[in-house]
């Protein structure tokens, strides 16, 4: 039974091993200085970077998560406190329902809501997207995580004479954190891999541009058209970039443990 | 189950009798409940308890699992609101109807004590204490240093842990974090300390710290503790109700009760014969 275990356990590592062996291996000789710092170079022309994508993709994530977390976290409270009745079940279902949405539907709504609004394509249209692909995930996982801390610690708070609302920014939200940080870890790892709803609404862009109202580059419609591209150049790029991203996942990561990590050892009993 | 009318229970204590509240001085009854009733949905757990809390002393309430007397101490605070519960009947506190009180406020003057301790698990164990104060954004920093230690020392826990004030309060053993509960309440200086079995969770040595505690306590605030202990209720009260039911049979003297009940049905529970 448990080497039944140890195997699936390694069948569940080894591809995760795979990509970053491959994405590394093929996209090392892509990845220098130039990389990060400089543009990319015209068709024809060797070198270059993706710096552009790079602050694109930050950007984007920054965008949807403005947008999308706020609506997530609170949606997540209100659903935990007061979620146990008939519009609570629609809610929670319609959430449920729109994680299992493919992400190019979602870039097609952006596409109706900003983009032809606006009349054209546009960072805040991308982000827009992203923070729609965000909330499912965001928002299921508040909620469990708010349900997770014992009801006993909401009487004390209330016990205290300290007002509900004030209890739950202040006693439960911290004791829920850690959790909610992981949900929302995913929502934003999910949204930064996303290529489909990038595609026409923030498009992508050769050129430097912070603008939120004008096409932005980003690095997974980048690894999109330089691994079609018929230039052996570009694929290194391509790789270089889809590790860079992996890599931009994990560092984010390890901030957010940083950040939310337990302020007494003793906790982890 | 015979129904039990107020006039018919043996009051030794004159406090007890049925005068009309403004009649009765404001230090003689702290919390005067009049035929309360409390349901959860369509059950109902209290059949009508009329009591009198006088001040400065210690009330016990005695009686078997599920006869309401958790449901009665949680009315006096209105906890048993957010719950979900109901209530009907009166609740005078200091000669005021709680209901016309924001429990807000209302729960800052009666504070709670609960069966297993609770510290916030994020906060340190001056943040524990100093959570009250804090939250409700007032006190100064000295202030606030200061309600901390004196609400420590209140509790009798001020010597164990004055030196690591900064660690988790949930660090702390069992009967600790049971003290610095009762250190967190008392810092927010309320007049009625309700205590929903305390010591329950407590091995013998910390249940016996808890009872100090609460016999010194009486001089300062008034106490309002549900025991399943009968020991325990004889040992730290001043006075004795008993439930059975969601009804009240007997209230009187804790000596009196626990030597001589005047109903055979309060001398079975005491005795062990039921319950």
């Amino acid at each position: 039974m448990s080497s039944l275990c140890i195997l699936s356990v390694l069948v569940a590592v080894v591809p995760l091993f795979l990509v970053i062996y491959y994405t590394l291996s093929q996209g090392i000789g892509a990845l220098n200085l130039d990389f990060f710092i400089k543009m990319p170079k015209p068709v024809g022309e060797s070198g270059g970077g993706m710096a552009n994508a790079l602050v694109g993709t930050a950007i984007l994530i920054g965008l949807g998560s403005i947008i999308g977390l706020p609506v997530s976290i609170l949606a997540g409270i209100y659903l935990a406190e007061n979620g146990d009745n008939t519009f609570g079940a629609i809610v929670r279902f319609f959430a449920d329902v729109l994680s299992g949405i493919p992400s190019i539907v979602v870039g097609v709504v952006a596409y109706m809501l900003v983009v032809l609004p606006m009349k054209g394509f546009s960072a805040i249209a991308g982000g827009v997207a992203l923070g729609i692909l965000m909330i499912p995930t965001a928002t299921r996982t508040t909620e469990e995580m708010i349900r997770l801390v014992p009801h006993s610690l909401r009487e004390a708070a209330l016990a205290l004479g300290i007002p509900q609302w004030k209890t739950m920014l202040r006693i439960v939200l911290p004791v829920a954190l850690k959790g909610i940080t992981t949900g929302i870890l995913l929502a934003i790892a999910r949204a930064a891999g996303e290529t489909a709803p990038l595609l026409f609404t923030a498009l992508g862009n050769r050129f430097w541009s912070t603008e939120i109202n004008h096409p932005i580059a980003s690095l997974t419609v980048f690894i999109y058209d330089y691994a079609k591209a018929p230039f052996e150049d570009w694929n290194r790029q391509a790789w270089a970039a889809a590790f860079v991203l992996i890599l931009l996942i994990v560092i984010v990561n390890v901030i957010f443990r940083f950040a939310t990590r337990d302020r007494y050892e003793s906790n982890r009993t | 189950m015979r129904a039990i009318e107020p006039e018919y229970i043996v009051m030794p204590n004159t406090l007890f009798t049925e005068m009309p509240a403004a009649s009765i001085q404001p230090a003689a009854s702290k919390i005067i409940t009049t035929d309360v009733k409390a349901y959860f949905g369509k059950t109902q757990a209290l059949k009508g308890i009329s009591l009198h809390i006088p001040e400065n002393k210690v009330v016990a309430i005695i009686g078997p699992s599920g006869c309401g007397k958790s449901t009665y101490l949680r009315c006096i605070n209105r906890m048993h609101e957010v719950a979900g519960g109901t209530i009907s009947g009166s609740i005078l506190f200091d000669g005021e109807n709680i209901f016309d009180y924001d429990p807000v406020q209302l729960r800052r003057r009666i504070g709670m004590i609960f069966q297993k301790p609770n510290p916030f698990p994020t906060m340190s164990i001056f943040d524990n204490v100093a959570a009250g104060l804090r939250l409700n954004g007032r006190a100064s920093k000295k202030e606030l240093a200061e309600i901390v230690e004196r609400s420590l020392r209140q509790a009798a826990l001020w010597d164990e842990v004055k030196d690591s004030l900064n660690r988790s309060g949930v660090s702390l053993s069992g009967g600790q974090q049971q003290r610095l509960c009762i250190a967190r309440t008392l810092a927010v200086n309320p007049e009625v300390i309700l205590m929903d079995e305390p010591a329950s969770a407590l091995d013998p040595i910390s249940t016996a710290k808890i009872e100090e505690l609460i016999f010194k306590l009486r001089e300062n605030y008034t106490i309002v503790i549900v025991t399943h202990n009968m020991q325990q209720a004889a040992r730290v009260s001043d006075y004795t109700a008993f439930l059975y039911m969601g009804e009240l049979v007997e209230y009187g003297d804790t000596k009196n009760i626990f030597t001589k009940p005047s109903i055979k049905q309060t001398e079975e529970y005491i005795t062990g014969r039921f319950g």
